[in-house]
Parts: C-alpha cells; structure tokens; sequence
C-alpha cells in the first residue's frame, strides 16, 4: 500500500515584479512517478528548488513522513532522502566523474570505494559511465548519467528530475524510462517536470499542472489525452502558425565538406557537413544539445570562419567572411543565448539594434552612429513584433524571455535577409511568443528567404520545416523532407545511425 | 670580472632563500584562483606583510611574533579584498589593483620610524652533524624555520587540493560556481576563505624579505615580486610542485644575476636588474599557449540570483 | 540580513553619484587617518582640498592643478578606453617613461638647434616611445594569448631601470659634471612644452583636453567606441556583431600607450625638465585610479584627474606645513578607490533588509 512521502500546501514565493508560485499544493505518493507539468516560466523550478533547498518559500508548509519539512539548504534536504537531478548547471567540466559524484554526496566514501561504487550502480542500472573519465568530455545523455548516478548512491526516496529528457534522443530516452520503472518498483518516488505531454502519459502515475505559477489541475495522465493537458497547461487555445504552399526556390544556401575546430576547448567538431537550402525553404535541424549546433551557428554567421568554397550563398563563396561581410551579402543570424551573444544585457534595445542592424540599415556614415535612425529602426522591431517594453532606452536584460527574444528575431527578420539561421528560437519563450516568431520565419521563407532552423524542440521543426536533419557529433545527417517523417527514424537520425543506411534524400 | 667568487653551494642556499617569498606568495595566490579568484593585489599585500613583520619583530624582539603579525596583516588586507569582490560583487581586476596601491602607500605610512634598523634575527636550523655536511649541509639543512614553511605548505596545499574533500570543494567552486551553489555549498564562503589564505601567505612572503633575505626596511622593498608571484601561478598551470619549480627558477635567475653584478661583469647592472622581468615576460609567453589549468570560473563574480 | 537585489537596469542617478559619495567617505576616512596620526583633521582636509584653490597662496598652487593633472587626464583616457573593452593596461607608467625617453632622445640628438621642427619632432618620437611600448603586451596578447595584465605591468620594471641607464649613461649631460640626469630640455627654447609657464599652461594641458573631447566622440558618436563599449559588456556579442577582438586590442593598448607616452613627453620637457633617475612619480599609477573615479567616461575623467591632482598639490602643502607624511596621501588616493568600488554596488544592486534569511 502506498503512503504520502511528501505534501505541500499553500507553497507560495514571490520575487520581484513576478509571483512564481502562488499557494501551490498537492501529495507525492511512495513508489510513485508523479509529473509536474507548466510551460516554460509557469514555476516548476521554483518549486523544486524550494523542495530541494535551495529556495525558501515567503509562505507554505511541507510535511515530509508526516513530520514538518523544511530545508534550510540542499545539504539538509539530501539528508532527508531527496535527490535532484538538474536541467543545467551543476557538473564540473574539468573533474572527473568520480569527482562530479563525491561532490554531490553527503558522506562520499574514499575515491576508490566510490569508483567501484559507480562501476557497480551504472551497470545495475543500464547507465554505463566510467568513473575516471573527464566530465568536460562527456556526451549530454552520459552528462545527465552522471547525475542520476550521483543520486541512485545516495539511496533518495524521492528524486526529482528537471526536464531530463530534453538532452536525450529517443532511444536514450526509452533506456532513461527503464532506469526510473526500476527505481519506481523499488519504491523510490519520482517527480518528474516536463512539458512534453507525451512522456507524461507514457511515464508517470499522476500529474500536477502549473500555470503562471498557480496549481490548476491534478489528473490521471494515462486516463486524460493530451489535449485536455495541453489546455490545463497553457489556458486557452493557442494561435497555430499557418503557412502558404510554396514551390522550392533555386538554392541558395550551400554548405560543402565543412570541417571546423570548436572555439571551445569543450566544444564539438563539426566534421564534413554537407547540406544546400533552397529560396523559401525552412530547413530544421535537430539534435541533442551539445552536438555542433553552436558551432554550425557560429560557423554561418561568420563568427568562425573556414575555408572560402566551404560555405557558398548564390554561388558566391563567403566561407572566409566575417559577420558583417556576411551581414552585407544578405547572411543573417540570432544566435541562442540571448542575453551575452544575441543582445548585450546591460545597453539599450536601440544600442541593441545597432549590434546587428548598422551594416544593412545604415546606421553609420563615416563610422559615425546615427543614433536617430538606430531609435526608428529599434521602434519598428518593436512595434512589428509586439515587444512589450516600456520604449528603446530600456536595457536589454529588463525584458522578459519571450519580448528579448522577439527583439532579436525580429531585429533580422527585419532586415530582409536572404538567408536566415536560427539557434533555438523559442528556447524559454512563453507558448504565444513562440508561436509568433515561428510565424515570422514561416512568413519570412515565404517571401524566398532560405532559412535553418536549429532546434531541440522537435514538434517546433516538425510545425514549420521543410526537410529536415540531425547532428550529432558534429556530423549532419541525410536531409529528409520533413513531412512523413515518423519519431524512430527522426531518433535514428539524432542517434547517428542513419549514415549506414545511405536513404537519398 | 671574477666569476670564480661565485661560490655554487652558497649559490643554492642564498638562491632557496631568494626563492621563499616568491613561493610563499605564488602558494597563496594559486590557492585563491583555484576557487575561482584573481587578486592582483599580492604586491600590496607582501609589502604590507614586510612592514608589518618588521615592525612587530623591531618592537616585541621576537621575528617569530613578527611573522605571525604579517599573516595577520597580509589576511587583514585581503579581506578588503574580499569583501570588495564577494560582497560588494566589485571588478576583481580593478579591486585587487586598488589593493597593490593602498597597500604601498599604507606600507610607506607605517614604516617612517623603521627606515635603517636591523631587525632581530631568526636562528637558523642548526642540526649538529646534518648540519656540518659538506655541500648538502648548507643547502638543505641550515636554512631559517620559514623557509621549511614555504616547502611544507607546497606539500600541504598539493595535499589539501588533490586528497580532501575541502580540496575537492575549493576546485569546484573554481570551475563552475553556479553548479557549486546548486548542490549546496557556500561558494562565497569557500572563496573569502581562500582569499585570507592567500593574504596571509603573502604577508609572510613580505616578512621573509624585510626580516630575513635584505634584512632591514625599505619603501617599495617589494620591488614586482608580488607580481612576479602572478606570473608563477601562470607558470604553474596552477598546480603546486610546479609553482616551487618556477619559484627556485626565479631566485636562481635574481641570485646569478645579483652575483653577476658583484663579480663585475661587463653587462650595466641595469640590464643585469631588469632580467627577472624580462624573463617573467617570456615565460608568462611561452606558458600562455596552455590555459588547460586555468580554474573555468577564474576572474568571474559570483551572485546567488533566484 | 541584508540582501542583494539585482536591478532590472543600473541606476544612471547612482551611477554619476557614487563617486561623489566615495569622495565624501574618503574624506571622513582621511580625517580619521590623519588623526590617528597625531594631526587635526579638519585642518588637514582643509590644506589638502581647500588651500590650494582658495587660500592664501593660490595664485601659486592653482597652475599646478593644471601641471599635475594633465598627464593624469590624458593617461587615465587612454587606461579607461581599454578598461571599457576588458582590456588591462596597467603599465601605464612604462609607457609614460618610455615616451619621455624616446621624445627626450629625438630632440636632444639635435641639441642646440633651434628649429620649430624640433618639438613636434619630439612630440612623435614620445608619442611613438609609448606607443612601442605598449603593443609589446599587445602584441604578445594577439599572437600568444599572454596575460596583459603582467606583462605591462612587467615592463614597468624593465622602463625604470631603462631609466636609470639611461640618465647615468646615453642621455647623461655630457657638461653635467657627472651628475645623473640629462640636459635641462626646459630651458632649451625650440623644445620645451611650456605655453605659459606662470599659469602652469603647457601643451600637454592642451592635448589632454583634445583627448577628452575626442574620446568622447569616439564613445558616444562612433562605431568604433560602440565596439569598445559592446566588448566590454558582452564579448560573445561583440564577435557576432562583427568586432574584430584583435584589431581592438591593439588599437586600445596602442592608443593609451600613445597617450601615456605624451604625458611624458610633456613632463620631460616642461614641468620636469629633464630624464632624470627619479623622473617618474607614479602617474601612471595613479591614474588608474582617476580612470575609475571618473566612471571611464571621459568628462568624469577630468574632473577626477583634476581632484587627484589636487591631493598631490594639497598633499604637499599639508607636507610641509603639517607635517603630513608623503605616503599618507598615498593611503589616501587608495581609499578612495576602495571605497568607489565599495560604493558602485549600489548602482546595480537594491539593497535590502529582510527579517528572514534566503538561499
């Protein structure tokens, strides 16, 4: 019979100007998977965080076995029994696994004991990893195995799980599920935040929704169709990007045997991509984090240059351009991290607009700014693409997720590129922005703009590419069209495999 | 010129002894940037220390007193430091400079009465028979306590570094400080911690110079090897043994140079004092290819946000 | 418990104050210094900061504010070009001694010529000795990647004893009675730097102004001190918004290598008058400090130069009328940069005080 591990009632934490979590409640069963389910921003990671230590909340109780809980840091709550695996930021690139593991345990035994330890759990549970091996060079799914493993040694009677799955190609995910039904059977109970409704319903026993950082519904996964949880989730109906039909364009975009070092000592290769996108052609690319999307970005925006034939827009070879020669030919870029490389975070939406826009909007003459003409320019992104913000003296980090990235899709998209490469477009946006900027690409491509879409998000590729390709390891797949394409073939793409089967595309 | 003055078993001994404070400030500085820290102020920090030793040594008699009263001074001085950079999140680079140019002027304040003393002096190590040894007797067992100090903190940083959990911490906090926030530890407290060490072994690099290795008290007596010390860590790629390697290889160059000075070599002692700097150049040149050792987080302000 | 806020924007208001605020600080600071060292504070601070523009004598200290806080102005807008961008130059004083060398030796070689062409000819080989001197660490930084930071400060060392060679040696009077110190450049009509001796105007007054007015077009008006600004805030967006890392390291070390090389060659050949052992006295240093009070914005510079240089003015009255040690002005200029990186929390973070404690 199962028994409450842990209850929360009336959790509530506010920070500035947002309410994260507003009097949230609901019960974790013993031996149970339960999910946790909101869109990005809903307050999932507050919640945890509060569970875990980390955060205190302003008002609430947890009650833990029955008896009051609340940690006053992570020590306190891994002491307890909970384990959390994260979403980001908590290995050590230049430790080694061992290492990585001792660090998140209370009382790590000595590193000998421990590597044997790792041996032993990694087999036991399907996760093999090498304890002596450098972090740093570690795939993203044997990063995420580093983590669970630190957990599974600490014997946790609840484990908590931040979007595990987004790191992980289908196959690895389908291994990732075996290891929590084990756990599970086990009697481990497991809280699982996601928003991919499918895993849910394939994975946990009940659901709680967040939205806007309240608890609007609890359900039965298994028994609610994904429907009906996506409108818990977002709240009303959502806007689908619509797309005009339009015949493939004459190429535009080549890429031939590209070849490239990663700036990053931790960085991917990219090894001999091949690919060519046509006039009015969204080519996505998908793939686990970490696999060469950053260095493919860098490498056609011009960060990193390569060889002049390597990369060619209208025949024209432009391999060994910087940005803003590219920039001047019509090559357009936004990468993913927005606050840092897309925008500077503490200047203005109209020094912001400068970053990219002097070249083509001709802000400069002589070198000397146009500050009037660089305002009217940051003005009209603003306006075109609905970005609330009190005007363009704002700085850029004040802006919320969602607005800062429709400012920086907007500000090129607005810039009549002939071809147009983005990392991530909604990454961390909320549903509504998310679906405006893809209806911008969408209707960017429609005016005979070649563009790549690089993502991690592959319902976002299956809405709006044409063909569609994975890296991994920094080698591109074959490019398929992306309509037909069913979920194993696009895991055995992601995976790598597909190169042995030579399909044309 | 009468290079045979040059006697090679004094040369070792005196350049063990040149070596000292540049070991004991590279020690501490490589222990600050390994949780992820740049102090530019060890200058600062070593002159304070050498003119706080001297002082306390000059007025209680006891250079061992004195000792202990320049690691308090050098720790006192670099929790300005850290207090400036953990809790006030100011630039490190610009706070450690601000550092260097208090300390010297705070140095040249407190040292106006102890211009031209001698200070007490600090017995050697006098071990009878080891001691007598031809050649190995002088070099390795009649030096001065602190000296053995410096190669037993080497030891017991290499120790603390790759076998304890503090150690394992300390580098973690270095590498990446929001994954050592997430799990739990106090990466602020890691760090302020680290700082003081480094002050303090400063400060004692500072007393070894103006108690034992001139011996007596001259503003600026410092004269770069604070930043000299900088260097080292580079040198080091952060790693202890290496940073005694570097130190005996810089007071190797400072003591030949200063006896190519006295046996009156046909090089202006200006180029023969400009040397150390020159070679501190060139090494930082020839190490600067390999940042692999270099802490992920070094330089960077950490602020728990959320 | 105090908490920190991180403000959605820096608070432009703070932002201009806090130095103002951390002269303030120093000040009460100071005066518990200068107690503790036996003399009146309020006495001390009225010497340092009052005297020397209002009192007795002020007709003689007043040019010297002009005098002492040239080259600090024209260093420190060169130092806080590179500062913005994330780029170290903290030799600043080698360069300063190197433009004094190299400018000195270029007129002297053509003692006692009378040419006009004599001083401009100066004015490039100081501006070309700085220059030099800082695209070594420029240099070394672009190819090998090597710490700026120590290198520059390095050839600090290697200038002074540059220095010393060359005013025992080279640049030695040859009718100087074997004293160190070269010829007295001052007093050598077609090459000193004086405009106005009596109102402490030289042409190193003039060039610190012109750098002023020009840094602050480049900042504000022109692409290129946009780049500067976007490196410093954000060099991954700097490389994707075109900027090319290594054309603005040399450009930032090479510029306020020039700059630092000009205020020496004003120094040598006006105020100072000759290469002497003892030539230099810091500037360079203390400019640093000048390039932070003034917030790196060139206006803020020059009211912060002109301050600085009213320390070292009022410092030596206090000297010699109190008997206030040199160094004490020293700790004091210290101060007071700590107390302005101290201060500058308050320009990007809410401080605030809660009754319960947070992670």
């Amino acid at each position: 019979m199962t028994a409450t591990l842990l209850s929360i009632r009336g959790l509530t934490k506010a920070y500035p100007g947002v309410v994260a979590n507003d009097s949230v409640s609901f019960d974790i069963q013993q031996g149970e998977v339960h999910a946790l389910l909101g869109e990005n921003g809903a307050g999932k990671s507050t919640l945890v965080k509060m569970i875990y230590g980390l955060v205190k909340p302003d008002s609430g109780t947890m009650t833990w076995r029955g008896a009051e809980f609340a940690p006053p840091e992570p020590r306190a709550a891994r002491a307890s029994g909970v384990a959390m695996v994260f979403q980001h930021f908590s290995l050590f690139d230049a430790l080694n696994v061992a290492e990585n593991v001792a660090l998140g345990m209370e009382n790590p035994p000595p590193m000998r004991d421990l590597a044997a330890q790792i041996r032993s759990v990694s087999e036991n549970y399907g996760l093999p990893l090498d304890p002596d091996r450098i972090v740093g060079d570690l795939s993203a799914g044997e990063r995420q195995r580093v983590e669970i493993i630190r957990c599974l040694l600490q014997d946790p009677k609840l484990l908590i799980m931040d979007e595990p799955t987004s790191v992980l190609t289908p196959q690895e995910v389908e291994i990732l599920f075996r290891t929590l039904n084990k756990l599970k059977s086990e009697g481990t109970a497991i809280l699982y935040i996601s928003h991919k409704l499918e895993e849910i319903r394939t994975l946990c026993d009940h659901a709680t929704i967040l939205r806007l950082g309240k608890n609007v519904g609890t359900c039965i996964p298994s028994e609610t169709t994904a429907r009906e949880m996506a409108e818990l989730m977002v709240g009303d109906t959502l806007h689908t990007p619509t797309r005009t039909a339009t015949e493939d364009g004459a190429p535009v975009l080549r890429i031939n045997d590209l070849s490239l070092s990663s700036a990053n000592p931790f960085g991917t290769r990219l090894k001999n991509i091949s690919f060519t996108v046509h006039a009015g052609e969204i080519l996505g690319i998908g793939g686990v984090a970490g696999n060469g999307q950053d260095e493919l970005l860098a490498a056609l925006s011009g960060e990193a240059t390569s060889d002049t034939n390597t990369i060619t827009v209208n025949d024209a070879p432009v391999g060994h351009l910087g940005p803003n020669e590219r920039r001047a030919l019509g090559i357009l870029a936004a990468p993913e991290e927005r606050l840092g490389h897309a925008a500077a975070p503490d200047m203005s939406l109209t020094e912001n607009a400068l970053l990219t826009g002097a070249l083509r909007q001709k802000l400069t003459k002589n070198g000397f700014v146009n500050w009037n003409a660089t305002r009217a320019f940051a003005e009209r992104i603003i306006k075109a693409f609905d970005v609330r913000t009190p005007g363009p003296d704002t700085a850029a980090r004040a802006l919320s997720g969602g607005n800062l990235q429709k400012f920086v899709i907007g500000r090129e998209v607005l810039q009549n590129p002939k071809v147009l490469v983005v990392n991530q477009p909604t990454w961390g946006v909320d549903a509504a922005a998310a679906a405006s900027i893809r209806q911008a690409l969408l209707d960017l491509a429609a005016t005979g703009a070649a563009i790549v879409v690089i993502s991690q998000d592959l319902d976002e590729l299956m809405e709006i590419a044409d063909h569609f390709g994975a890296l991994n390891e920094g080698r591109m797949s074959e490019i398929h069209p992306a309509l037909g394409l069913t979920i194993d073939e696009i895991g055995l793409m992601m995976g790598g495999a597909d190169e042995t089967e030579g399909a044309a595309a | 010129m009468d290079l045979s003055a040059i006697n090679p078993v004094l040369l070792v001994a005196s350049l063990m002894v040149a070596a000292t404070p540049l070991l004991l400030a590279a020690i501490g500085e490589l222990v600050v940037e390994r949780s992820g820290v740049l102090n530019l102020g060890v200058e600062g920090m070593m002159i304070t220390g050498a003119i706080a030793g001297f002082a306390i040594s000059v007025e209680t008699g006891s250079p061992y007193v004195g000792i202990l009263a320049a690691a308090i001074a050098g720790a006192g001085l670099s929790f300005l430091f850290a207090f400036l950079t953990q809790f006030a999140l100011a630039n490190q680079v610009a706070s450690g400079l601000a550092l260097t140019l208090f300390g010297l002027g705070l140095s040249a304040l407190m040292g106006q009465g102890y211009v031209g003393i001698r200070p007490p002096e600090m017995a050697r190590l006098d071990i009878p028979v080891l001691s007598d040894l031809p050649v190995i007797g002088p070099i390795l067992f009649s030096h001065d306590p602190v000296l053995y100090l410096g190669l037993a903190l080497t030891a017991g940083v290499w120790g603390f570094l790759k076998f304890t959990r503090g150690g394992l911490i300390l580098r973690a906090v270095g590498e990446n400080h929001d994954a050592a926030h997430a799990l739990g530890y106090s990466v602020i407290r890691v760090r302020v911690l680290a700082i003081l060490f480094g002050g303090a072994c400063a400060g004692v690099g500072g007393a070894y110079i103006s108690l034992i290795r001139v011996p007596q008290w001259t503003e600026g007596m410092t004269a770069g090897i604070g930043w000299i010390a900088l260097a080292l860590v580079v040198f080091a790629s952060w790693k202890p043994w290496r940073a005694l390697l570097g130190a005996y290889l810089f007071g190797g160059i400072n003591v030949l140079q200063l006896n190519l000075q006295a046996a009156g070599v046909a090089i202006p002692v200006e180029y023969l004092a400009m040397s150390p700097y020159l070679i501190t150049i060139l090494v930082l040149v020839i190490m600067s290819a390999d940042k692999s050792g270099a802490p992920a987080s070094l330089g960077r302000s950490f602020h728990a946000s959320q | 418990m105090i908490i920190l806020e991180k403000r959605p924007e820096p608070s432009r208001l703070l932002s201009i104050s806090t130095p103002v605020f951390a002269v303030i600080v120093t000040m009460i600071a100071g005066g518990l210094l200068f107690a503790a060292l036996g003399k009146n504070p309020v006495e001390a601070i009225r010497t340092i900061f009052w005297d020397p523009l209002f009192g007795e004598y002020a007709f003689y200290y007043r040019p010297q504010l002009l005098v002492k806080g040239a080259p600090l102005v024209l260093i420190a807008i060169g130092l806080s070009l590179g500062f913005r961008a994330g780029i170290w130059n903290i030799g600043a004083e080698g360069q300063y001694i190197m433009g004094a060398i190299c400018g000195a030796a270029a007129g002297l070689a053509f003692y006692p010529s009378e040419s006009i062409l004599i001083f401009p000819l100066m004015v490039i080989a100081g501006a070309l000795g700085g220059w030099a001197w800082a695209m070594i660490p420029a240099l070394l930084k672009v190819r090998f990647g090597t710490n700026e930071i120590l290198v520059s400060l390095m050839l600090v060392y290697v200038a002074e004893q540059l220095l010393a060679s060359m005013s025992l040696g080279l640049l030695k009077n040859p009718q100087g009675f074997g004293f160190p110190g070269s010829r007295n450049i001052a007093e050598w009509n077609a090459a000193n730097s004086w405009i106005a001796q009596d109102y402490g105007m030289h042409w190193g007054v003039v060039a610190a102004l012109i750098a002023v007015i020009m840094a602050y077009v480049l900042l504000n008006r022109h692409i290129l001190g946009f780049n500067i600004r976007l490196t410093g805030e954000a060099r991954r967006a700097a490389r994707f918004a075109g900027v090319n890392p290594t054309r603005l390291i040399l450009f930032c070390l090479g510029t306020s290598g020039m700059l630092a090389g000009l205020a020496g060659l004003f120094e040598v050949s006006g105020p100072s008058g000759q290469v002497s052992i003892d030539f230099n006295v810091g500037y360079g240093f203390t400019a640093i400090i000048v390039a932070f009070l003034g917030r790196l914005h060139p206006v803020g510079i020059l009211l912060a130069g002109l301050l600085m240089a009213l320390t070292y003015i009022g410092g030596d009255i206090a000297e010699s009328q109190m008997g206030l040690p040199s160094s004490a002005i020293q700790v004091f200029q210290g101060m007071l940069l700590f107390f302005l990186l101290a201060l500058d929390l308050l320009t990007n973070f809410r401080v605030k005080f809660a009754s319960k404690g947070t992670a």
